[in-house]
């Protein structure tokens, strides 16, 4: 099936053209882990489950039984993309709910089990903040450590297993630079141990291939606007036979486990968008890889510029890389002149400025850890759009760098 | 998040390089935490003649420290000594509340460009005020 892409859209395409007319300027989005477009194919199936079929699934008349149909249609797409069953997938609001939802449903129905749950030092905030609330209702984390490729070591898992271990939460990929965990092994030792697994896997689904039965997972958090679906929408695959207490009380939805009248139309944005995004897989990855490697050995020519992440084992639109001498919220603003959407781990926003947790955890030195930036290529992304953004960045740093007080003299345009 | 101004100051930042045999130099800052702001100042009877700037930080550690090299050129070393970072982000018409504290650092610089000044002269190194500046 031809996949138009998104700049297609002729809304869109209208809207990005007056932007670039009135600031004369292209329009590079970089930044496809914080969010994406959502397909106009996709938009477009979403549109009539809110204005001509939009009864409520619970109800008994046939308006109901259109909804209740597409959505056990798009619970399938979804069950398919990650060799799960339908029964299996729970539609939630987003990767932040399922995260919330796996981690304290686990917690609270395994309590009289024991306590203790293993995560990483590298984990999302909706899987981190949620850890440290369980320890103020009186579980114990264990945070394990991660190499400088930011790189969960299983053996490290299997140690930190106890007797009281009820939970392991390991992400799939990580959000910042882009490392894919070793989640079969992890799996495995979970399981050899009796112990249950989860896995935010927000950034990886619709990226890279995920199957839960051969990595033993058995809960699964995803977010469907990270792969050109809506926002808003998410699902948790929980494995038959897991129990769990509910995070949503209310009603009788997602078989009593989650509470509250189903978004439809993103449900079903979302089935359709994860299936088309498997669909396109092979060759988009392939694609995106081959630009980012580009795009990385056009940004490490810049002198002291380094890879933050695996250099292979990395998702393939991810590139994360530190600039000496210069910081990153100046990087970002400069780019964001050049039409450049970007990010950076550092956020100067209260009085010392917190370097990226995950950066830190993998051992960046604090005095190049303020200079992260990451560009997460997308499926319109062109070779252009990277020469555009190799030569941006590489202005930027040195407009940057001839204006920082720690730059050396030999790395300054004028002495 | 920043308005026209700041982001003026900051992609075109006035008085932004160094002086070669500047008559008082002082940096504050520590890159571990973030920003570093370095001053040089030439200064004929008490007046500073010339100023430049070299900011590592954000958007709002570069603005301030370009607005306060203007404010301060021409002036006399006790007038420059009293600019408060305050009176920086004012003439900046305004900083996000949580970048105040960016400002923080030009006024530290440059008090410590003048002690720097004094002290290659054998003059008593001034005071800092108060603290309270640190409020913010």
């Amino acid at each position: 099936m031809f996949i138009a892409p998104q700049w297609e859209n002729p809304s869109v395409y209208l809207a990005r053209k007056e932007y670039d007319m009135n600031t004369e300027k292209r329009l590079v989005y970089m930044d496809h882990a914080a969010t994406t477009a959502t397909r106009p194919e996709v938009a477009a199936a979403m549109v009539p489950f809110m204005t001509s079929t939009f009864g409520n699934p619970s109800s008994l008349y046939d308006l109901a039984k259109v909804s209740r149909t597409a959505m056990d249609g798009a619970r399938e797409e979804v069950a398919v993309a990650l060799g799960a069953d339908p029964e299996e997938i729970f539609f939630t609001s987003g990767g932040t709910e399922s995260d919330n939802w796996a981690i304290k449903g686990i917690a609270f129905a395994k309590k009289a089990q024991g306590t203790h749950i293993i995560t990483s030092v590298i984990e999302h905030h909706a899987v981190s903040h949620t850890c440290e609330w369980l320890k103020k209702q009186g579980f114990s984390v264990t945070y394990l450590p991660v190499d400088c490729f930011g790189m969960v070591n299983p053996a490290d898992v299997e140690a930190a297993i106890t007797p009281e271990t009820i939970l392991i939460t390991v992400m799939m990929a990580n959000n910042e630079v882009g490392t894919i965990q070793p989640i079969a092994e992890i799996g495995a030792i979970a399981l050899k141990h009796g112990v249950l697994f989860h896995t935010d896997a927000v950034q990886a689904v619709g990226h890279i291939p995920v199957d839960v039965r051969a990595q033993n997972i058995d809960l699964l958090s995803l977010s469907s606007h990270k792969f050109h679906g809506p926002k808003g929408v998410g699902a948790l695959y929980i494995r038959s036979g897991v129990e769990l207490d509910s995070l949503i009380h209310g009603g009788a939805q997602e078989r009593g486990q989650r509470a509250g009248t189903e978004n439809v139309s993103g449900i079903v944005g979302m089935g359709l968008a994860l299936s088309l995004a498997v669909k396109g897989m092979p060759e988009n990855a392939l694609r995106i890889t081959a630009l980012r490697k580009r795009l990385t050995e056009g940004l490490l020519a810049i002198p002291k510029t380094y890879l933050n992440g695996h250099p292979e084992k990395r998702l393939p639109n991810n590139v994360n890389v530190v600039f000496a001498f210069i910081e990153g919220e100046s990087i970002l603003l400069m780019l964001n002149r050049r039409g450049i959407s970007a990010s950076t781990g550092s956020a100067c926003s209260s009085r010392s400025s917190e370097p990226s947790h995950v950066l830190t955890a993998c051992g960046v030195p604090l005095e190049v850890v303020h200079g992260s930036l990451r560009l997460t290529l997308g499926e319109e992304t062109t070779e252009a759009d990277v020469s555009y953004t190799i030569d941006a960045v590489k202005e930027v740093v040195q407009r940057l760098r001839d204006m920082s007080p720690l730059t050396p003299p030999e790395l300054r345009s004028q002495p | 998040m920043y308005n026209e101004k700041v982001m003026d100051y900051f992609e075109h930042p006035r008085n932004q390089g160094a002086i070669e045999d500047a008559d008082g130099i002082g940096e504050v800052g520590n890159p571990e935490c973030g920003d570093t702001t370095k001053i040089y100042l030439q200064v004929e009877h008490d007046v500073i003649t010339d100023v430049k700037f070299q900011t590592f930080g954000c958007a709002a550690a570069v603005a301030s420290s370009s607005m306060a090299t203007e404010l301060i050129k021409g002036k006399t070393l006790k007038e420059a000594w009293d600019l408060s970072n305050s009176a920086v982000a004012d003439a900046l018409d305004g900083l996000p509340p949580k970048k105040l504290h960016c400002s923080l650092i030009a006024e530290g610089a440059i008090h410590a460009a003048i002690n720097d000044y004094r002290t290659k002269r054998g003059l008593e190194a001034w005071k800092e005020k108060k603290e309270s500046h640190a409020e913010h």
